[in-house]
């Protein structure tokens, strides 16, 4: 053999210190316990100041070049409206108004939009990484790489994407993704920066939660005590303060905390083991029936002869 | 490969002999004017013209354009409801090659040609429902989204199709009497069948696994940490009926492109199946109230989604494996055929409850697929039956060549 006693040893302690090295680095629980990018941005929204006015719709349709809605912004009556709105392919976000428990002169106005997951369902269930969660906060899109499997829609639990269905050659997913182009730039998001009440404000999400935090101790007759986002679906850049319960409002309150890319987590990490096990399993399988075939037929010939 | 090389005179020849049935070209077309021929080619042409609006006026044309219910018939149909189906070809395969089952031999052709056609469906149905179609190469060749179960689905039909391509070159190469390569393919069976049982049982877990990532959208009766497993026991069961009426519908239908080891053996495999259908099932049916328990959803069993849930159950579940003890035991393989049928029907609707029906079962309103959706699925059936019939009339499919008998 090539290799001498002291080489031997030499090998292993190097190994073992390389091991111990790798063991003990902090990266190595970063994956396990990733609980989001440590300075990213979020924006809350204090349901309790919208007044309705769709400035934030006009905003985003600007910044994101959208096209005018049907009914142009200056003659839309949520009032009139009797359904509530969703994100469309022309629309990132919209503002909803449910009837106010408290006080029925001043119904209650919410705005939606993409979530920001902390770990978004959709990325996780993109096959092409066409949607990520972008250090800053964003989740944001890659129209060249989509196929429009439409399987990020299917899977977000708050239901934001939307799929234009009517381009033949250059359908997209279509979502909010943060202003990602103004937020790297370091302006804030269309639809905080054109909001008159200043119901959405925009900054690090550390901050905002403490900021929320801060209202509802402040006022604890007038919000509950509860911030939309700070755990849901594993926690989500964009966070909501309200005055009643948020299933009144509309929102997914059935979400869990846990998220979602757990979920098939388990599942994947069972393929490779399935990769390397079956062969082997079917393998053995196969060398047994063919075993039992060979003796079967030599006993056949004894007794022939 | 001398066998294959056609010199220009003989190409008439080859072309009478091999595709045209030995017919001269107008005797072949005439014979194509059958009632049959007639209304498939009705479908057909509504199910193309919709599939030509579809690029040229974009989804809509074809799918209900809705973002709350992104996935129509094509998916919980195309894709979930047609590759269980075609489990025919690994269940087949493992069962001749891995474990032996040698008398099940004349069928196992069959079961990978139908299998074949049954994923290239699939892949067909995928390839119109996705919003740029020509982009379905991109999770191979252009960008990995490997944290994706629906990257693991599209590698594995990919790696899978082929596979079951090369499993069928011993019938092609002897329709095409290239002795040589016909040996050289028979050598690869063995890795490829257990290739293919790999994949076959990644992927058919993985369309379960899809919906993991929606416990609030999918109804807690189906939605349960066990689906993968769900999905991959039902494949048994559904590969196994599949086999039983396609043989049988190939018996009638096609009788004689059919041999006497074929025809007289039939009865006796399909009461086979049947049992071993009727063990799966069984085996299904208690895994699936093991999840009942196991999420402790008992309460939800009175509510409506419970009633149409414990339908699918008793009527699709535990009722065939029931007949296909039944029909074992009594040797009624007509009874078996019948349980085949419903069994499939069990697994469509199994697979559309999760995709459709019972998605998005907290919302208030509901939304439907279109009618095109149906022709356009009718169509796409209808050419996996055409493409079925065009080889078993020119491959060994249902019989033995008559060069190469017994000599596998």
């Amino acid at each position: 053999m090539g290799i001498k006693r002291r080489d031997f040893f030499k090998i292993m302690s190097t190994a073992t210190a390389s091991a111990a090295l790798v063991s003990t680095s902090p990266k190595a629980h970063a994956v396990e316990d990733f609980s989001g990018w440590p300075n990213r941005y979020a924006v809350l929204t204090d349901t309790t100041k919208c007044v309705g006015c769709l400035s934030c719709e006009e905003a985003c349709n600007a910044a994101n070049n959208l096209p005018e809605p049907e009914i142009p912004f200056a003659d839309l009556d949520l009032a009139e409206i009797e359904e509530k709105r969703r994100p469309e392919a022309n629309a990132y976000t919209v503002v909803n108004r449910y009837p106010n428990p408290k006080n029925p002169e001043e119904p209650i106005h919410v705005k939606i939009q993409c979530m920001h997951c902390n770990e978004p369902a959709c990325a996780s269930a993109c096959l092409v990484n066409a949607l990520k969660k972008t250090p800053e906060g964003a989740v944001v899109y890659n129209e060249d790489l989509c196929i429009g499997c439409r399987y990020c829609m299917a899977a977000c639990p708050f239901y934001m994407p939307a799929y234009d269905y009517s381009s033949p050659l250059r359908p997209k997913v279509t979502k909010c993704i943060l202003c990602y182009q103004k937020i790297t730039n370091g302006e804030v998001p269309a639809c905080v920066a054109d909001c008159p009440m200043e119901a959405n404000i925009f900054g690090k999400r550390k901050e905002l939660i403490k900021i929320a935090r801060n209202r509802i101790q402040k006022e604890p007759d007038k919000y509950i005590d509860h911030i939309f986002g700070e755990y849901e679906a594993g926690g989500t850049s964009w966070l909501y303060i309200s005055s009643v319960p948020f299933e009144q409002l509309g929102f997914q309150t059935d979400v869990g905390t846990r998220p979602y890319p757990e979920y098939t987590r388990g599942f994947l990490s069972m393929v490779p083991a399935v990769l390397v096990l079956w062969p082997a399993l079917l393998g053995g399988f196969y060398a047994f029936t063919k075993r039992r075939d060979e003796i079967g037929e030599r006993q056949e010939n004894r007794e022939e002869e | 490969m001398e066998q294959i090389s056609i010199r220009t005179e003989n190409l008439q020849d080859w072309i009478r002999e091999k595709l045209l049935l030995g017919k001269p070209l107008r005797d072949y077309l005439k014979s194509l004017v059958t009632p049959f021929n007639l209304v498939t080619g009705i479908i057909l042409v509504a199910g193309l013209a919709l599939l030509v609006l579809r690029y040229t006026n974009g989804l809509q044309a074809v799918l209900n354009p809705s973002n709350t219910y992104p996935w129509g018939l094509f998916i919980g149909f195309g894709l979930l409801g047609i590759v269980p189906l075609s489990a025919t070809g690994f269940i087949m395969a493992s069962m001749v090659y891995l474990f032996g089952l040698k008398e099940y031999r004349p069928l196992l052709r069959l079961s990978l040609l139908t299998g074949f056609l049954g994923y290239f469906f699939a892949v067909v149905f995928v390839f119109t429902d996705i919003g740029r179609s020509w982009r379905l190469p991109f999770p191979i060749l252009v960008s990995h989204g490997t944290a994706s179960v629906l990257f693991l689905v599209g590698w594995h039909v990919a790696l899978y199709l082929t596979t079951q391509f090369v499993e069928l070159f011993p019938p092609i190469f002897e329709w095409l009497d290239a002795e040589k390569l016909r040996k050289w393919s028979l050598k690869i069976t063995i890795g490829a069948t257990i290739f293919g049982v790999i994949l076959s049982t990644l992927h058919q877990s993985a369309l379960g696994a899809l919906f993991l990532l929606m416990p609030g959208k999918v109804h807690p009766l189906w939605y349960s940490s066990y689906i993968p497993l769900y999905f991959f026991l039902s494949s048994i069961f559904a590969g196994l009926s599949m086999i039983i009426l396609v043989s049988s519908l190939s018996k009638n239908f096609l009788r004689h492109r059919a041999d006497a080891s074929f025809l007289s053996n039939l009865d006796n495999l399909t009461l086979g199946m049947g049992k071993g259908a009727a063990v799966v099932l069984f085996a299904y049916f208690a895994m699936k109230l093991i999840g009942v328990a196991h999420g402790n959803h008992w309460a939800l069993l009175s509510t409506g989604y419970g009633k149409w849930f414990m339908l699918e159950m008793l009527g699709f579940v535990l009722l065939p494996c029931f007949l296909f003890a039944v029909g074992y035991r009594n040797r009624d393989v007509r009874l078996l055929r019948f349980t085949s049928v419903l069994t499939i029907i069990g697994i469509f609707i199994n697979r559309l409850n999760v995709a459709l029906i019972t998605f998005n079962w907290q919302l208030s309103h509901r939304e439907y697929p279109k009618w095109t959706e149906y022709v356009v699925v009718v169509s796409l059936l209808t050419i996996g039956v055409l493409a079925y019939r065009w080889f078993v009339n020119r491959l060994p499919i249902l019989r033995q060549h008559p060069s190469y008998q017994d000599n596998h």
